[in-house]
């Protein structure tokens, strides 16, 4: 019996594209990412089910209370008094889709947690999304 | 005085670069890039002095004490039969508030797993009421 010899054709991966593939990624990846985060405070957020991811990143604006009760808007450090009125006030008439991500710490009593509320009420920031973790079942 | 006549040499712009370049920058922003993982529960806070007179049988009072206990329209309840009640109250009435209460000293934990199962329960309207001070 005659075996065949297998042919030696050279097989080439056409590497002409790449520039181009390279760029639409490159473009991808400047387009989504954002370089502004912050530091926050050190929080234990609580557990939920019913969770909706946050969307348009750039409109958020952090509000953290770690379980001392110390209280930081978007990393500067303030009170749930005029401070805090002040700070809310500013970015919401720069930004009138504003949207509050509340990171409180799961032990933080709710008394502190309606005082800064009331300061972002009276500063017309209103719309608020409690951050909190995927329950794990 | 003789005049040099300038060569017409075809100026090109070196591009075999270009894909290093890109490459470089395409490292940059992949390792810079977080993907957004911001999740919670959303709330809509009133206004500021906007007062609305609910009738009383729209409203459903829910009331969290500084252990987690809850009290559903004035009965006990557990966090268990919380879904169901608020579910079974949301069918009779289309127009129905929750509105929820904690203590001053409630923990915050407490409180978003009360307000998970009202939004597991379906219910759209829900309203934080300030605890008293």
């Amino acid at each position: 019996m005659k075996i065949e010899k297998k042919s030696k054709v050279k097989i080439e991966i056409p590497m002409s594209s790449m520039p181009d593939i390279v760029f639409m990624l490159l473009f991808f990846f400047m387009v989504t990412t954002v370089l502004r985060t912050y530091a926050g405070l050190n929080v234990e957020l609580p557990e939920a089910e019913r969770i909706k991811k946050l969307e348009g990143r750039s409109h958020i604006s952090y509000l953290w209370i770690d379980r001392n009760g110390d209280m930081s808007w978007n990393d500067v450090p303030c009170g749930p008094d005029k401070t805090l009125y002040q700070l809310a006030h500013n970015k919401r008439l720069s930004d009138n889709q504003l949207v509050v991500s509340c990171k409180y710490d799961r032990r933080v009593n709710m008394g502190i947690i309606a005082e800064a509320h009331e300061q972002l009420r009276k500063a017309g920031a209103l719309a608020i999304n409690f951050a909190t973790r995927s329950k794990s079942r | 005085m003789v005049i040099k006549r300038r060569q017409k040499d075809g100026a090109e712009i070196p591009t075999s670069s270009m894909a290093d370049i890109a490459f470089l920058l395409l490292i940059f922003f992949l390792v810079s890039t977080t993907i957004n993982t911001d999740k919670g529960i959303d709330m809509m806070l009133p206004d500021w002095g906007n007062t609305l007179d609910v009738p009383k049988r729209n409203i459903m009072n829910i009331l969290i004490d500084q252990s987690g206990q809850l009290m559903v329209d004035g009965n006990i309840t557990q966090l268990a039969f919380l879904q169901e009640t608020v579910r079974k109250r949301s069918e009779e009435n289309d127009k129905l508030i929750v509105s929820l209460k904690p203590h001053k000293s409630t923990e915050y934990d407490d409180f978003i797993a009360v307000m998970d199962q009202i939004k597991l329960a379906g219910a759209t309207r829900v309203s934080i009421a300030d605890p008293d001070k």
